[in-house]
């Protein structure tokens, strides 16, 4: 299997303040894997370092074999917290934003995938509602070619209809020979799209494995799994 | 095609088991057509590669058949049908004597209670 990304003993400090310590993992190709931490836990900080958004304290990062730096950016499209559009735009302009920004933008997608999201070309985002400003910052991220996209918390702060409308275009515009890993810390609604979950506990790697592994061994969800790992935080 | 899962249990398993329940009450007919990974993971809301597993797991069971570049068709071995009927009819046994037993009752004593039961609802 092709290895698509690899985290390699990555410590990130803030000033004395250890994010991450010691964190080393590898994701295939072709899967969806759920990066599940409380908050505060690092998930944040090492999704930013796999894009290339920081730099890690010590430790090596790369994806496809290609250190993270310049040259990785066409290969991992990253969606932040806070969104990638700026209030004076429309939906249309972010379009063109995003496809100025990256070559590797599939504008024939983005628009078939902003119909799947019921958004038009010409709503203001400053008028978009939470759930439809995360729809188009989704389909600005899917749209392009990449290996590995990054999502944080895609689903945080969106109410269920709208968040099963998020993952419904997550299952139906992924490509299957990339990887998506995905932060979230609401795991019911989103455990069953997951092929993979990775734990993070202040800032250590407490657990990676295969999801349908998990149930079939301890007879548990996620969801419960995740309860009791984060059950003193 | 609804399924409730059960997030404890492994997600192929209970396709799998949804997929078995279809073909043996005959709203799968031997030869239909089933649908393509893709169509099923959009409709149940999951993952692909889960689908593929269940799909997988079915062609070992000789369930389902593979004929290339045509889809996946239910198998037209009655026989194989009949033999997932009986294997899930004694699923359903071995839990209903697991109750029984827990509750207390012998062999005989369940013996006696299914005839009973079997007895009322033919007279009603």
């Amino acid at each position: 299997m092709d290895r698509i990304l690899q985290v390699e003993n990555v410590t990130k400090k803030y000033g004395s303040k250890h994010a991450l310590n010691g964190v080393s993992l590898e994701l295939g190709a072709g899967k969806i894997v759920g990066l599940l931490g409380s908050n505060g836990s690092g998930k944040t900080t090492l999704m930013k370092l796999i894009a290339g958004l920081a730099q890690p304290t010590s430790g090596k990062i790369s994806v496809l074999g290609v250190p993270v730096g310049e040259a990785s950016k066409s290969l991992v499209s990253f969606m932040p917290d806070c969104p990638l559009t700026e209030s004076w735009m429309k939906v249309g302009d972010a379009l063109k934003f995003q496809q100025d920004f990256y070559p590797d933008f599939d504008l024939g997608k983005a628009k078939n995938m902003l119909e799947f999201m019921k958004l038009r070309e010409s709503d203001k985002v400053s008028t978009l509602s939470k759930g439809m400003s995360e729809r188009l910052q989704l389909t600005m991220v899917l749209s392009r070619r990449a290996s590995l996209y990054i999502l944080d918390e895609p689903i945080g702060g969106v109410d269920p209809v709208a968040r099963t409308k998020i993952l419904n275009a997550l299952m139906e515009f992924y490509e299957e020979d990339s990887t998506i890993l995905l932060s979230t810390h609401l795991v019911t609604d989103i455990e069953r799209i997951f092929d993979e979950v990775i734990f993070i506990k202040e800032g250590e790697l407490v657990l990676h494995s295969e999801v349908e592994d998990l149930r079939l061994q301890r007879g548990k969800s996620i969801d419960e799994l995740f309860r009791e790992v984060y059950a003193e935080c | 095609m609804t399924i409730e899962f059960d997030n404890n249990q492994p997600i192929y398993l209970q396709i799998m088991n949804y997929m078995k329940g279809e073909i043996v009450t005959g709203k799968l007919k031997p030869g239909d057509k089933i649908p393509s990974v893709r169509e099923l993971a959009a409709e149940l809301q999951i993952n692909p590669n889960t689908v593929q597993r269940t799909f997988q797991e079915l062609e070992r069971e000789e369930i389902v058949e593979t004929r290339r570049g045509m889809g996946r068709y239910v198998t037209g071995n009655e026989q194989t049908i009949l033999t997932i009927k009986k294997e899930m009819a004694q699923d359903v046994l071995e839990r209903f004597f697991r109750g029984m037993q827990e509750l207390g009752f012998q062999s005989e004593e369940i013996l006696t209670a299914v005839a009973e039961n079997i007895a009322s609802r033919t007279k009603s």
